[in-house]
């Protein structure tokens, strides 16, 4: 999962004219780029930024959900709830191995993580307070990042490309599953309903804002869009997210919590959509900065792991070095006895 | 900053009768870690029956600045495909 409004992407270049009209011709052609290519080094930067935050991202968003594994209420539920976290991990490694691929380091993007530098997707600085939140998350927030994710798949750096083809077959399952879990609290109790209805309320904004900004706003999308890293608007994949989640809402007999939402025949070139009301962006500005509810517990929870994970590092490094010097002993002895 | 863990390219084959074939790449101390990770990483969906790790230093590749001299006299000897020589129709299918 992630969010498609890239936080600080800066796409400023400094070859020559000629250097730069080749690499858009290679991109206008839809060649892909692949790693040892020549290209400008605005375009690789984007892509560092873009790709670790989206590894960041997936890393991050294993631990609200990490959070409802052991209070899962049945077999089925913690076995699929367990998958889902455990590929959001994979996707993360997929996406790590992407962006090495441009000459970043894992230990760069791992530090910068864990000081606060790197930016993650602000939909996991929100708590997961209820079991309706699961379902919730693997909904719309899958859902959000499904939307985003099906046009990289067509991105023009093709590690970041192949990597999306991988994580999109697999997220299916994941917006499917918190559809699943909605739909049985919708169906349940009185109370059951009411948790449901209240996940809603409170993941609707932060969900629709993980598109990002307004285009008006994107200081940098332009840029983006005619190197083909990005393919559609923010605010177009905001209007077909919503525009396929309201009718599943309405399925569901919850109603998203946006008082001014209706149909408008005159979105979508004329064949109508959902028109939304305003969007709180000082709400969404307060929690990337590091304001919202949960960013210190994710990177105190982060460093945790990596803090403590150290000297499972250490010693399987000590025992591959281990091994390495016996085999050479071996074969410095094999040679002395031949002879 | 950390030590650097060692990178290894990943070949998976989907299936007996089709060749491995580059999925990714992981970091792992050793090589029997490197193939653990690959399966837990790249084979959670019955992706493949076959797993290669190889450190990725130990791959030596064709530079793509010269991709045009090196593979440049593939476009040019036409008389290597099939369709250069002019058969009658009469002689059938060859």
């Amino acid at each position: 999962m992630y969010s498609q409004g890239l936080i600080g992407a800066d796409g400023r270049t400094e070859e020559d004219e000629a250097f730069l009209a080749a690499f858009q011709a290679r991109i206008d052609a839809e060649e892909k780029i692949e790693p040892k290519d020549a290209m400008p080094e605005g375009y690789r930067k984007t892509l560092v930024r873009q790709i670790g935050q989206h590894a960041h991202s997936e890393i991050v968003g294993m631990l609200p959900e990490g959070n409802w594994i052991t209070r899962a209420p049945s077999l089925r539920r913690k076995a699929a709830l367990l998958a889902k976290v455990q590929d959001e991990g994979g996707h993360g490694l997929y996406l790590y191995s992407a962006a090495e691929t441009l000459g970043v380091t894992r230990e760069q993007m791992t530090e910068e993580l864990l000081s606060g530098k790197a930016k993650y997707s602000s939909i996991f600085n929100y708590p997961t307070l209820t079991w309706a939140d699961i379902g919730t998350i693997g909904w719309l927030v899958d859902g959000a990042a499904i939307m985003n994710q099906i046009p990289l798949c067509r991105c023009s750096y093709g590690p970041y490309a192949r990597a999306m083809i991988r994580v999109c077959k697999e997220e299916s399952f994941h917006q499917r599953q918190g559809y699943e879990i909605v739909m049985t609290l919708a169906r349940g109790t009185e109370a059951q309903k009411a948790m449901a209805q209240d996940a809603l309320n409170r993941w609707w904004w932060p969900s629709i804002m993980m598109f990002g900004p307004h285009d008006a706003e994107s200081a940098h999308s332009e840029q983006s869009m005619a190197w083909k890293i990005k393919r559609f608007s923010n605010d177009a994949l905001r209007q077909k997210f919503i525009d396929a989640t309201v009718p599943q809402a309405e399925f569901l007999g919850l109603k998203v919590p946006d008082p001014d939402m209706a149909w408008d025949e005159s979105l979508n070139d004329g064949k109508g959509g959902y028109r939304h009301g305003p969007i709180d962006w000082d709400e969404f500005w307060r929690v990337v900065k590091g304001g919202g509810v949960m960013n210190r517990d994710r990177i105190k929870a982060r460093r945790k792991a990596w803090d403590e994970g150290a000297w499972v590092r250490e010693a399987a490094q000590a025992h591959a070095e281990k091994r390495a010097a016996r085999r050479a002993g071996e074969d410095a002895g094999g040679k002395v006895a031949a002879e | 900053m950390a030590e650097a863990t060692r990178l290894w390219e990943v070949f998976i084959r989907p299936r007996n009768g089709l060749s491995h074939r580059h999925v990714g790449s992981l970091h792992a101390a050793d090589e029997v870690l490197a193939l653990q990770a690959a399966r837990d990483v790249y084979t959670r969906r019955g992706e493949g029956t076959s797993i290669w790790v190889i450190p990725s230093d130990a791959i030596t590749a064709s530079d793509p600045d010269h991709a045009a001299e090196m593979f440049d006299p593939t476009a040019d000897k036409i008389y290597r495909h099939p369709t250069f020589y002019d058969i009658p129709e009469d002689v059938g299918h060859m």
